[in-house]
């Protein structure tokens, strides 16, 4: 009896972990078998199988505009979220210096604020400054939001590493830049390089801020969401399900890359 | 753990924060002072729509509070739903990650985050319709008699709390990960080597030793649940409307900027109340 339940409480978080996880991939197996419909314009009833949507994703009106505004703004956010917030995870990490606390808190608050409010607030203040909403207020919007997680991750990896080998080097006659270049900043990469991809992700998917500071530019997530009272074109299933296959490989790449390293 | 840099320069950390804190204040504390600001105004006599001025009318939180306390009361009580039954979901999926997946566990860890990729509108709108009229799960429950022919899935508040929570799952689950990961197993062992049961070894050692997982995960969950209103608008009906779809149509639909700003204000308040007590209360301070 005993071993029956021991096997049992073995094995039962595993099928439970089987579970967990076909829950979390259904929508997403859902949207991939969806790309391949022939359903025409609105994408809700399966009606057969068919290429055509992935030869042709810029099929759908406004789709690939939708899509490369989400790129630009992706792109410009996590360059300038991961430039700011690696230098102040860079003093919080490394330096002793007053108000510490006070910039923690500044960094934590944003996170801790729901979107909504921070989307509403961003508009207040564009509306008063008569700002119109646009590109460069969503990039503007989008590089706060992300400024706080990249410090956080980036601040993890600086906080793993070990200050000795950082001794070692100035020990060996490095001055304080070449440490930098040479031994910290190439320790603390891969962070940088993952609070990027971070920064990228939370950009590129984010809808309530955007929809708050984009005026009438539309994004991805915005076709999404506006197309979806009418049917969503399979051409954005396409596009969502491409996402998910090249984001899978650059991580499962980076982790390649990473473990290579660490055997050499 | 400070280095020689720190020593030899006392400006560098300075001069590193000051442009990263210098947009945070102008993008970040100015919105919301003026959001705060906005909050008390009225609407300007004979002015067109969207027009106000300030006449501090404190009065204008009462009465946002009053006209929407249903929609509060959902958006916190959906969210708290939604973040336990997330921890529910995450806390063995993450234990078992951690100590049951051997090599496997970096596989195990993409495939969390891999539904992150698909954009979360559209995965919303899977459920929508995997859910919905026309999808397979529907026709199935009834032909089975488990629910009755007019019951529906979708635009439900169990919908809603269901799409959260699926939503919100890999914040959930990344952080308990990351703390149930580093116990040591050995401590796990120690336990039952002092006669203690799977139960008491997971409530003595393992819990108190993912607080820190569990903390963050749940706030990871529960801040941005709070604020949603994308899974009601898609998932749910007029009866499951929260503040967020409230504030959403204050500012764009019927262009009401102080109400929207004290509704904002008041939740982010109260999100701040409610996280600062839980932190306190978990113990846990060590966050960001």
């Amino acid at each position: 009896m005993r071993t029956v339940s021991r096997w049992f409480q073995r094995n039962l978080i595993r099928i439970y972990a089987v579970i967990a996880f076909t829950y979390l991939l259904i929508p997403v197996g859902y949207t991939v078998a969806f790309s391949f419909n022939d359903g025409g314009r609105s994408n809700l009833i399966w009606k057969g199988f068919t290429f055509d949507n992935w030869m042709n994703p810029c099929g759908a009106p406004e789709v690939c505009t939708a899509l490369s505004n989400s790129i630009k703004i992706g792109f410009l956010a996590t360059l300038f979220s991961t430039i700011l917030g690696t230098m102040i995870a860079f003093a919080i990490g490394r330096h002793k210096f007053r108000g510490r606390s006070t910039t923690n808190l500044l960094i934590f608050l944003p996170m801790a604020t729901p979107e909504i409010v921070l989307g509403a607030s961003m508009l207040s203040l564009f509306l008063t400054l008569k700002i119109n909403p646009g590109f460069w207020p969503t990039v503007i919007a989008h590089v706060m939001f992300c400024i706080s997680f990249v410090v956080v991750t980036v601040k993890a990896r600086i906080a793993s590493l070990d200050p000795r080998l950082e001794q070692a080097a100035m020990d060996l006659y490095a001055n304080e830049v070449e440490t930098f270049r040479r031994v910290t900043l190439p320790l603390v990469a891969p962070g940088i390089a993952g609070a990027a991809l971070l920064a990228f992700s939370l950009s590129f998917d984010d809808f309530i801020i955007t929809n708050f500071n984009s005026g009438t530019m539309t994004t991805f997530p915005k076709f999404v969401y506006v197309s979806a009272a009418r049917g969503i074109p399979p051409q954005a299933n396409v596009i969502g399900s491409a996402m998910f296959i090249i984001a899978l490989a650059v991580v499962i790449l980076g982790q390649i890359v990473g473990r290579k390293r660490a055997v050499k | 753990m400070m280095s020689k840099s720190g020593i030899s320069n006392p400006r560098t950390p300075y001069l590193l924060l000051l442009p990263g804190i210098a947009f945070l204040f102008t993008f970040f504390i100015w919105p919301i002072a003026n959001l705060a600001q906005t909050s008390t105004q009225t609407p300007i006599a004979g002015g067109d729509t969207g027009e106000y001025e300030q006449t501090l009318r404190w009065a204008n939180y009462l009465d946002a509070f009053l006209e929407n306390k249903e929609q509060f009361g959902r958006s916190f009580l959906y969210a708290a739903i939604a973040t336990v039954a997330a921890l529910a979901i995450a806390y063995p999926l993450a234990y078992a990650i951690a100590f049951k997946a051997g090599k496997y566990k970096n596989v195990l860890l993409v495939l969390v985050v891999a539904p992150f990729f698909t954009s979360f509108l559209l995965r919303t709108i899977a459920w929508k319709q995997i859910l919905g009229e026309q999808g397979v799960v529907v026709p199935f429950l009834r032909d089975l008699h488990i629910i009755a022919p007019s019951t529906t899935l979708t635009s439900s508040a169990f919908a809603v709390v269901a799409g959260m929570t699926y939503n919100f799952l890999p914040f959930m689950t990344l952080p308990l990960y990351a703390s149930i990961d580093r116990i040591d197993p050995r401590t796990l062992e120690a336990s039952g080597d002092l006669y203690a049961n799977g139960i008491t070894t997971f409530r003595k050692v393992t819990l108190p030793l993912s607080m820190p997982g569990v903390v963050a995960g749940t706030l990871l969950t529960f801040i941005p649940a709070a604020g949603d209103y994308v899974n009601a608008a898609i998932l749910g009906s007029p009866q499951t409307k929260m503040i967020g779809n409230v504030i959403e149509s204050r500012f764009f639909k019927i262009v009401d900027y102080p109400t929207a700003a004290a509704l904002s204000f008041t939740l982010m308040a109260a999100i701040l109340v409610l996280v600062s007590v839980y932190i306190r209360k978990a113990g846990t301070e060590e966050l960001v």
